[in-house]
């Protein structure tokens, strides 16, 4: 039935292959037929070896993985607008591999018998599903296989298992050339390149690429004095340009570069210096693709211009993550990579939500991030917890000053969540107004925390004191900071109620050394290493290093180190609540990867002897620990 | 020989009792087997005695998933007009022609419905305009079992002191939450669409906390 559902269907797909080649008429008429599949994070489409399906799939929403399960090896991971599922239409056999959703998605099924007689009709449509059949090979997850739709050799196809990646995955180029002709000048050639931010420009003539200006020309050549600012391209050009048709392999593309010493590729349409140029490699490009470093990851966040390219690129840092992992790198550097692209990534989605606003910010601000982010803790996406504090404006301006930030925080959270980042099921946002306030507000708010301290405020002071700036003015942190350390010396009482709520957690063991599990809900015998374990360590951290007024550290094992300095008496234990804390964090981490969660919650079956041992080695550091504050925070010590 | 209301009687029964009649098979007790009929009117206006309902739009949602071709979207010829209500909804009195009556529409309608479970954001008022329609045409309410996507959805927000709990959230602030795109917002079909997405995220949440039946949806 024709309607605006079918309608919404239809705009969706007209904008994918292989739809794209069909008439607006086909397609309205084919997404009457369709079916919206919802389907929750990590559930099974198909299975392998499973009966068909009467339907293809195509990702409306989320991402699916197919997966060989034998191999257990991804084979190719889709996103918005990518088919999967294809071989009912191409063999008449069952699935070959799992199809499980990565994300919570929403797909739309497309009957075969409705589209098989289009993909019959239109050679476009029926070489596009063939192509991608055969090599579904965008992504670095996939693996090359061969199929036909016409003809005799169907089941005959088989699974062509590439043992090097690299080897037969495409390049991915920057299809939007920069191009300026042989008599732009040197000025504004660097102009360009500065506006759109790449490090080389082709010089073409009639589309046809006659020479290449890199940033190394640049240097060379203007830099050093030997020509004019004003010297023309072709001065100063290097010539002619090497080309290459745009069907290479990543190993071909690094080959090529190699081979002549060069940074950048120019790709053309038949790969001579005779056709049209259609792209440009750079180094960087490839470098992206490889995504085993974080420098290069940095530079690829810093050229997003919209939050949803840098999804991807969070997906290579975590895949970077499980590496360094993998590799057994130190803890303490590897948070402190991760957190640093974390950061950036951030950082890039503030700037892009500066862009969107009309004008600038009316006053200084400052964006932090809170909880386990603020303590640069965050390894994994987990939900996004930040709060804005902006200066002070007289009282005429409050109301549109207040409008312009609670606007801004909330493009940075739809961005933040666009990336990857949940949003808080606490509202702890920026957007959220209790939590996007001036500077006076935030200090009359700190102030009722540290004076009236009930068992909300007290929660609230420990999400909020460990917060980190993420962007912006540093001073107006920093005296927050100051703020909240006066008060809380003056208030020593504060420091019971803290310590009372460090207590708080639940006990990692039970009478019998036992690890205690969760007693009920989805996470039903589930160790729970964040609140049984870490944030025991956490919070006990908090209160030590507010006592000694230490400013700027928030990170646990860091505030345990600096602890260790200021009290060498208890230097040993400081020392192994760093080391344990570091030990969890990396359990946790570890835990999440491999579930694709947040790793709070741990199956213990799942756990080795070795490993269980040493999770409870870390409660014993842990209960020395409590035993230290519960004395040192005495109410009749401080009173 | 029948008079001409003893006709309409008899056919108005005839349907009535085809939808009676479908309430004798068993629901099934589970989430995913049960049909659930996700419904939107828009009307003209919020008044349930004067105003009128110009468009229901339904979609099917069953096992997770909505098949296209299995839903309803019908324009009624009426009467009653608010010009004011028309920049909301964008359907203009006559825009359409060959539009049922009311009668009509109910009996198509009746025919989609059966004995789904109904959801919709808000379906007091919805139930409401389509049972004063019923009232008007001479039949009994509607019996279907029924969901509210407004109240489901406070079931899944923390409980905590920390955050401030709204009464009412609107069918945007679920878009919003749910990162589902507004487009064909106030049109019957497009918010029953919104609607059916929402509802099937707020299962899986709570379905992330504890074992969900079918009956807990209820309660």
């Amino acid at each position: 039935m024709k309607n605006t559902i079918s309608h919404r269907v239809a705009d969706f797909l007209k904008n994918f292959p292989p739809f794209n080649f069909l008439h607006q008429k086909d397609i309205e008429t084919l997404s009457e037929q369709i079916s919206i599949v919802y389907k929750e994070k990590d559930s099974v489409i198909f299975a392998e070896n499973e009966e068909t399906h009467n339907c293809f799939y195509v990702v409306h929403k989320g991402a699916v993985t197919l997966r060989n399960s034998q191999e257990n090896d991804i084979l190719d991971r889709c996103d918005e607008g990518d088919i999967f599922g294809l071989r009912p239409l191409i063999a008449n056999e069952n699935y070959q591999m799992e199809a499980r959703t990565y994300e919570e998605s929403i797909l739309y099924a497309v009957p075969i018998s409705i589209f098989k007689p289009y993909a019959l009709q239109n050679r476009a449509v029926g070489n596009f599903l063939i192509e991608s059949f055969a090599s579904n090979t965008r992504t670095p997850y996939s693996k090359s296989y061969s199929g036909k739709l016409y003809g005799e050799t169907i089941g005959n196809e088989t699974l062509d298992f590439d043992k090097n990646l690299l080897d037969i995955q495409p390049v991915k180029y920057s299809k939007k050339l920069i191009t300026c002709y042989s008599t732009t000048t040197a000025k504004e050639i660097a102009q360009i390149m500065t506006k759109k931010n790449v490090g080389a420009i082709l010089v073409i003539e009639d589309k046809f690429p006659i020479g290449i200006i890199t940033d190394k020309d640049l240097r060379n050549k203007i830099v050093t004095g030997e020509f004019p600012i004003t010297t023309t391209a072709d001065l100063i050009m290097t010539s002619p340009v090497i080309t290459y048709p745009k069907k290479m392999t990543i190993t071909q593309a690094q080959m090529a570069m190699m081979k002549s010493n060069i940074s950048h590729l120019c790709l053309t349409k038949d790969g001579t210096a005779n056709s049209k140029a259609i792209g440009i490699l750079s180094k960087h490009d490839l470098m992206v693709e490889l995504g085993n470093n974080p420098a290069v990851l940095i530079k690829a966040v810093k050229r997003a211009k919209k939050a949803k390219q840098i999804k991807p690129i969070r997906a290579s840092i975590m895949q970077l993550l499980q590496g360094y992992l993998d590799q057994n790198i130190p803890m303490t550097l590897t948070s402190k990579i991760i957190t640093e692209l974390n950061d950036v990534c951030i950082k890039q989605v503030i700037e892009i939500a500066l862009k969107k606003m009309k004008t600038p910010p009316p006053v200084k601000f400052a964006w932090l991030a809170l909880g386990s982010q603020g303590r640069s803790e965050q390894l994994l996406h987990t939900d996004q917890d930040n709060a804005l504090v902006y200066e002070d404006v007289p009282e005429e301006l409050k109301e549109a000053t207040k409008s312009y930030f609670l606007a801004l925080a909330t493009h940075v959270n739809k961005g933040l969540f666009e990336i990857g980042y949940d949003y808080c099921p606490a509202e702890m946002m920026a957007s959220n107004p209790k939590w996007c306030l001036s500077l006076g507000e935030w200090e009359s708010l700190v102030y009722h925390w540290i004076t009236n301290p009930g068992k909300n405020e007290v929660l609230l002071s420990f999400i909020f004191f460990d917060y980190s700036l993420s962007y912006g003015d540093r001073e107006l942190v920093n005296n927050l900071s100051d703020f909240i350390f006066e008060n809380i010396k003056a208030n020593p009482v504060f420091y019971i109620h803290l310590v009372s709520g460090a207590l708080q957690s639940p006990s990692p063991t039970g009478f019998f050394r036992q690890l205690l599990v969760e007693q009920d809900g989805a996470h039903k015998d589930f160790f729970d290493i964040k609140r049984r374990a870490l944030m025991p360590l956490t919070d006990a951290a908090r209160v030590l290093i507010l006592s000694h007024s230490v400013k700027s550290i928030s990170n646990t094992p860091e505030r345990f180190e600096k602890l260790a300095e200021l009290e060498p008496h208890n230097r040993e234990l400081y020392l192994a609540c760093s080391y344990s804390y570091k030990a969890l964090l990396k359990f946790r981490t570890k835990q999440g990867l491999l579930h694709h969660d947040s790793g709070q919650f741990i199956a213990l079956e799942a756990l080795s002897k070795l490993e269980k041992i040493k999770l409870k080695r870390t409660f014993k550091t842990i209960k020395e620990l409590q035993e230290l504050i519960t004395i040192r925070f005495n109410a009749s010590n401080i009173l | 020989m029948m008079n001409f209301f003893e006709k309409c009687k008899a056919v108005l029964l005839k349907f009535w009792n085809k939808y009676e009649i479908s309430f004798d098979e068993e629901i099934p007790n589970t989430i995913d087997d049960t049909r659930f009929v996700v419904l939107d009117t828009e009307t003209t206006g919020f008044d349930y005695i004067n105003d009128r309902i110009l468009c229901i739009g339904a979609i099917v949602l069953q096992n997770n998933t909505i098949p296209i071709h299995d839903s309803f979207e019908i324009f009624i010829q009426q009467e009653h007009y608010d010009k004011a209500t028309a920049k909301i909804h964008g359907i203009l009195k006559e825009f359409i022609l060959d539009r049922p009556n009311e009668l009509q529409a109910l009996q198509q309608f009746l025919a989609f419905l059966g004995n789904s479970i109904i959801i919709a954001h808000h379906t007091v008022f919805d139930i409401t305009m389509i049972n004063n329609a019923l009232e008007r045409n001479g039949l009994p309410k509607l019996t279907n079992k029924t969901l509210d996507t407004a109240v489901l959805y406070k079931k899944t927000l923390l409980v905590s002191h920390l955050l401030e709990r709204k009464d009412s959230y609107s069918l945007d602030e679920l878009a919003d939450k749910f990162d589902i795109s507004k487009k064909d917002r106030h049109t019957a079909m497009g918010d029953a669409y919104i609607t059916a997405i929402a509802f099937l995220k707020i299962v899986n949440k709570l379905r992330a906390k504890k074992k969900l039946t079918l009956q807990q949806l209820f309660k």
